[in-house]
């Protein structure tokens, strides 16, 4: 295979000749559909009857131009919640894997705290979650800096992403084959030793992929804790909106989250292509 | 007083019995090897040496002390004991060298410094001097078994245990893995192998088990039950494996 281009030289074997003319049909097959369903596209929903009004209300440059500044700034309260979050959450995450599979008798309550708050946080919506915390706990009369949205929304998102997290963490520490585990005991390490030193290194290795996408979809959530208060992104849209009876606004901000999550999406979808290949 | 002792060694996996009351005693400086198919429990009794796997019964006396007591700790008497695997086992995350210092750098505190002149010994006297920073996926095979074999050292045991170490190998790496266990040997290793390799037993080994069902049948030295096994069913096994 590799040689074959060498060879080839100026004379093209019979097989490349064919493989050229395969891919030219190919390419030339992909680019006319591609082009018909375009077409089909801007010619058809230009022509439903509400076209006009929705072009006005979802697609309007100007209010696009006026308001995408300030989403922007807006956007940077998401980034700086996702900021604490994103540790927090990542190492709650791990203390509760590392909880649930804990054998000292003496951690047992640190097993069931474990096994409860996956149950809870894995099985309840997130956004019940955001209101549960984010307004049941400054309702307690906390005084001023402790009554912040922006502590307990993120407290809740911390909360149940970490429980996904957890799970994620446990799968990665079972999927490391029992015989790392006898060959770390048979030195002489502690079952502590062994777990830190030869099976948590591989087994985070292995979920990194997974976890990338708990991130991608925690950077998304954040506009949930827009419900409890924090003028971030999705609230501002919802101001913008307001003001100037509008929802372009919501199409600026949509297109602010995709601008961060395609990439970070196609970046996991490497790195799971490239495990995928180096354990073939 | 012999350095190893079995009696009465019993081990069921729920209701099947794979020791069935194993006897066995092994001097300081010998090198015992166990023989027999696959599933005649040579790889489950070493196991149980190392308390990798709890016995149901029986005792193991090392140095006179029985380590089979249940409850005891089994991490001081691990690090006495080394042992090496069929599969290698190597850490995939850590180069050879960091497989190597791991065990003496966290259970005996020994700092790195201090260590590297011995394992870099060690390695050279193995002949891997120039593998010290490879991964094990750089390695072959023999490299990756003769680097787990430094790791089990580099603990200074008392015992060394080999579960079939060279079955995973291509035929051309075994013997550089069987030099080892000769160099081994020489420097007065206790040893104790599970092994199809007939060919090293006879010519290498002071004592030879045939294991069937999970019992010694037989043990003889290597001379005498190579030739002339007392067993018919050691006689039928050899006849298998040796033609």
């Amino acid at each position: 295979m590799s040689g074959e281009g060498a060879v080839a030289g100026p004379v093209p074997s019979r097989r490349q000749v064919y493989e050229d003319r395969q891919r030219r049909r190919s390419l030339i097959i992909a680019a006319a559909s591609t082009g018909a369903v375009a077409a089909a596209v801007m010619i058809l929903i230009p022509r439903a009857p509400g076209w006009d009004r929705v072009q006005a209300s979802f697609f309007n440059w100007d209010v696009f131009a006026s308001t995408f500044p300030g989403l922007l700034g807006a956007f940077m309260t998401d980034v700086a919640i996702f900021a604490w979050c994103a540790p927090a959450i990542a190492v709650l995450g791990l203390l509760v894997a590392l909880a649930r599979d804990a054998r000292s008798p003496a951690l047992f309550p640190l097993r069931i705290l474990g096994a409860a708050h996956t149950d809870i946080f894995r099985g309840v919506p997130v956004i019940l979650t955001v209101y549960l915390i984010g307004f049941g706990i400054p309702g307690l009369g906390l005084p001023r800096p402790w009554n912040s949205p922006y502590i307990w929304g993120s407290l809740a998102l911390t909360l149940t992403y970490s429980a996904y997290v957890a799970e994620i963490f446990r799968s990665g520490i079972e999927s490391v084959h029992e015989s790392q585990r006898a060959a770390a005991q048979s030195l002489g390490l502690s079952d502590r030793d062994s777990m830190r030193f030869v099976i948590l290194p591989q087994a985070i290795r292995r979920v990194i992929p997974a976890q990338m996408n708990m991130l991608i979809a925690l950077q998304k959530d954040v506009a949930l804790l827009s419900f409890i208060g924090p003028v971030e992104i999705f609230r501002q849209a919802g101001v913008y909106k307001s003001l100037m009876a509008n929802f372009t606004p919501y199409v600026g901000a949509a297109i602010i989250f995709l601008c961060i999550t395609i990439p970070a999406t196609r970046y996991t979808d490497h790195l799971l292509a490239r495990q995928n290949r180096e354990r073939s | 007083m012999a350095k190893l002792s079995l009696r009465g060694v019993v081990k069921r996996f729920t209701d099947h019995t794979v020791c069935d009351g194993i006897d066995l005693d092994i001097e300081s400086g010998q090198m015992v090897c166990l023989i027999g198919a696959s599933g005649a429990g040579k790889s489950t009794l070493l196991r149980c040496i190392n308390l990798l796997e709890p016995i149901e019964d029986g005792e193991i006396f090392l140095d006179g002390i029985d380590i089979a007591v249940p409850g005891l700790d089994p991490q001081a008497v691990r690090q006495r004991i080394g042992m090496v695997f069929q599969s290698f086992n190597l850490f995939p995350h850590m180069t050879a060298i960091e497989n190597v210092m791991l065990a003496p750098r966290r259970v005996h505190r020994r700092p790195r410094q201090e260590l590297l002149p011995e394992v870099t010994g060690l390695f050279t006297r193995f002949g891997l001097a120039d593998h010290m920073h490879r991964y094990p996926d750089q390695l072959s095979g023999g490299q990756q078994q003769r680097v787990a074999i430094v790791r089990a050292l580099a603990m200074k045991p008392e015992l060394m245990l080999f579960d079939e170490i060279t079955s995973a190998l291509d035929p051309q790496l075994v013997g550089e893995v069987l030099d080892v266990l000769r160099l081994l040997k020489n420097s007065g290793m206790t040893m104790v192998l599970a092994t199809h390799e007939m060919g090293f037993a006879r010519e290498a080994a002071d004592k030879v088990c045939f294991l069937k069902d999970g019992r010694i049948l037989e043990e003889a030295h290597p001379k005498i039950l190579f030739t002339a096994p007392c067993h018919p069913e050691t006689a039928a096994f050899l006849a298998r494996t040796l033609k």
